[in-house]
């Protein structure tokens, strides 16, 4: 299981500012290992957030997102208590959900 | 005369639409459909294939998108970028880098509500320009911007 996500969401002024980092090696499946062989792909190709259960960002990824991947966005009609859910799924089918409230 | 150069020409355009099913042909339409959203996009290895998987055929420059990053990136690794546009009724922004092995790097979605700026950290293998693709009102947009690296993000 990967170690949860550090979500930061503040409310100003009626927009709010999400702040996400995940914690996810990106292996992109181009780099070799000690001995030479390739390390196979392993990266976060989708993730959703919601705000009482409306999407208010989706992005899909490949392996050029760098390592524990950082995302910023703002957005309108969100107030202060309400929770905001964001879902990662990888390559491998491994997923995580992590909810925070906005402050 | 004539004959031989309207074959000829028959000749070239059956080899062109040979190439065209070559082109379609590395992802197969299972593949695509098995696959949600733009996964087939992220498998190409230019930007102007890449852009094409994703609708978008020529995408005219605009200057209401914004890329903001330092143009010198020490680190290739980890290169922050954020991406804002000013297009009315945006509704994606796709971040491609000509260099990577596959330019195609994030494809942000964005519904009505959220505003179109977004900004994530990506990896860059070597100095290369950076293309911002912005769908508007069913309409593409593109942006480009050059970061040059100082130590490649794809080493090891």
């Amino acid at each position: 299981m990967a170690d949860p996500m550090r979500i930061r969401v503040a409310a100003r002024d009626g927009v709010v500012n999400v702040k996400i980092l995940m914690s996810h090696e990106m292996e992109t499946g181009q780099r070799k290992d000690g001995a030479g062989k390739l390390v196979s792909a392993h990266y976060i190709s989708k993730v959703t957030a919601t705000h009482k259960g409306q999407t208010v960002l989706s992005a899909e990824w490949g392996p050029a997102v760098a390592k524990n991947p950082f995302l910023e966005f703002n957005f309108k009609g969100g107030q202060k208590g309400d929770k905001i859910a964001v879902t990662w799924e990888d390559n491998k089918g491994e997923s995580r959900t992590d909810e925070t409230t906005i402050n | 005369m004539k004959q031989s150069r309207r074959r000829a020409l028959k000749a070239g355009g059956g080899a062109g639409v040979l190439a065209l099913l070559c082109a379609a042909g590395v992802v197969s339409p299972g593949d695509v459909l098995a696959q949600s959203g733009n996964q087939a996009a992220f498998a190409m290895k230019t930007v102007r294939e890449a852009m094409r998987a994703l609708g978008a055929q020529a995408p005219a420059v605009s200057a209401a998108i914004q890329i903001k990053a330092s143009e010198i990136a020490e680190n290739g690794a980890v290169v922050p970028i954020s991406i804002e546009s000013k297009l009315p009724g945006t509704e994606s922004i796709t971040l491609l880098i000509e260099k990577n092995p596959n330019p195609l790097a994030a494809s942000f979605t964005i519904p009505a509500g959220t505003e179109p700026n977004v900004s994530t950290r990506v990896k860059i293998g070597e100095s290369s320009d950076v293309y911002a693709l912005v769908k508007a009102e069913g309409k593409f947009y593109m942006a480009k911007k050059e970061i040059k690296i100082t130590l490649g993000g794809c080493g090891g």
